[in-house]
């Protein structure tokens, strides 16, 4: 058994995302478990990052890897409070959070 | 296997079963208790990586805050499920090609040219440690993006308020501003009436009526 390279992580990061690409395609009514989903592929790319920073060979970059990290998840924080929000204004507004029922813009 | 190895393997393969079970449950509320469990083993993972303070913050962070508002905005609305799951394996053949592609086709070009070997520690953050290396990078090189984010989560919180804050219209609040501005005039109106006297009525005297005066004279 060989030793964990950078490849494992990136390969677990890359079946992560996969995973929930394949989640966005079979809840494509449920808004709730898309915005998981998406918080799902966040994780994804976030272990790429730390999985970089841990492997690589120049020391002094190392860090700049979970200052990413550390700003992503920043990002995503405000996303989901505000994703939730929008749900919860949605729901009183039409009583349903199926996204095929959600067509009243009309371009 | 070293252990290192195995731990690796076996959080791997309970945070992919979990994210598999986030993306098939049942009932809503069984998902985000399944993100937790991928939160924390993708933690775990993050701590053999050496990354202790963001393995932290993501439990913190992820677990502590994001997943209970997912949990409350769950309970909270009275959400069909059974309704949203209608035609639900229906895309799976699509997506199940999607995603397995993609996962090959990383997996062959990760597993081709990243089999970086484990660098040794850098001495300045075996000296110093992990947490206060990334604060000296964050409060130095960072210091104007850590605004910016700073100023993004006061937006957020801004937004989420003025999104789901709605007046009620069967509230019974008292408005202390509205009390305070209130003058006599606008609640006190004074009419100016003309009297009304009641004309007591004279009761029948046997009065000497003029007219007969007259014709006395």
């Amino acid at each position: 058994m060989i030793d964990i390279s950078l490849a494992h992580y990136l390969t677990l990061g890359g079946m992560l995302f996969a995973l929930s690409v394949v989640g966005i395609f079979l809840n494509r009514r449920n808004l709730i478990v898309l915005l998981m989903a998406i918080e799902l592929m966040l994780l994804a790319v976030n272990m790429n990052f730390i999985a970089f920073s841990h492997y690589l060979p120049l020391a002094q970059d190392r860090m700049a890897g979970q200052v990413f990290v550390f700003f992503i998840l920043t990002v995503a924080a405000a996303e989901s409070a505000i994703g939730l929000a929008i749900l919860v204004v949605l729901f009183r507004n039409r009583a349903t959070i199926a996204a095929d029922e959600l067509d009243a813009l009309k371009g | 296997m070293t252990t290192i190895s195995a731990l690796f393997y076996l959080f791997s393969a309970v945070l992919l079963a979990s994210s598999f079970g986030v993306i098939t449950a049942r009932s809503t509320v069984h998902a985000a208790l399944f993100l937790v469990l991928a939160f924390f083993n993708a933690s775990c993972l993050w701590m053999m990586l050496k990354a202790e303070f963001l393995a932290i913050t993501l439990v913190l962070v992820y677990v502590g805050a994001v997943m209970v508002l997912f949990l409350f905005v769950v309970m909270m609305l009275d959400i069909n499920t059974e309704e949203l799951r209608v035609g639900f394996w229906k895309a799976f053949p699509l997506a199940a090609l999607v995603g397995v592609l993609i996962a090959l086709e990383m997996a062959l070009v990760l597993m081709g040219g990243f089999r970086v070997a484990d660098a040794p520690l850098d001495p300045q953050v075996a000296k110093l440690g992990n947490t206060r290396m990334l604060g000296i990078e964050v409060y130095t090189n960072y210091l104007y993006p850590l605004q910016v984010a700073a100023v993004l989560l006061l937006v957020a919180i801004i937004a989420a308020i003025a999104l789901t804050l709605r007046e009620r219209k069967d509230s019974k609040a008292f408005d202390p501003n509205l009390a305070l501005r209130a003058r006599k005039a606008d609640r006190l109106r004074i009419v100016k009436m003309a009297p009304v006297i009641e004309v007591a009525s004279l009761p029948a005297a046997p009065a000497t009526e003029p007219g007969k005066d007259g014709a006395k004279a």
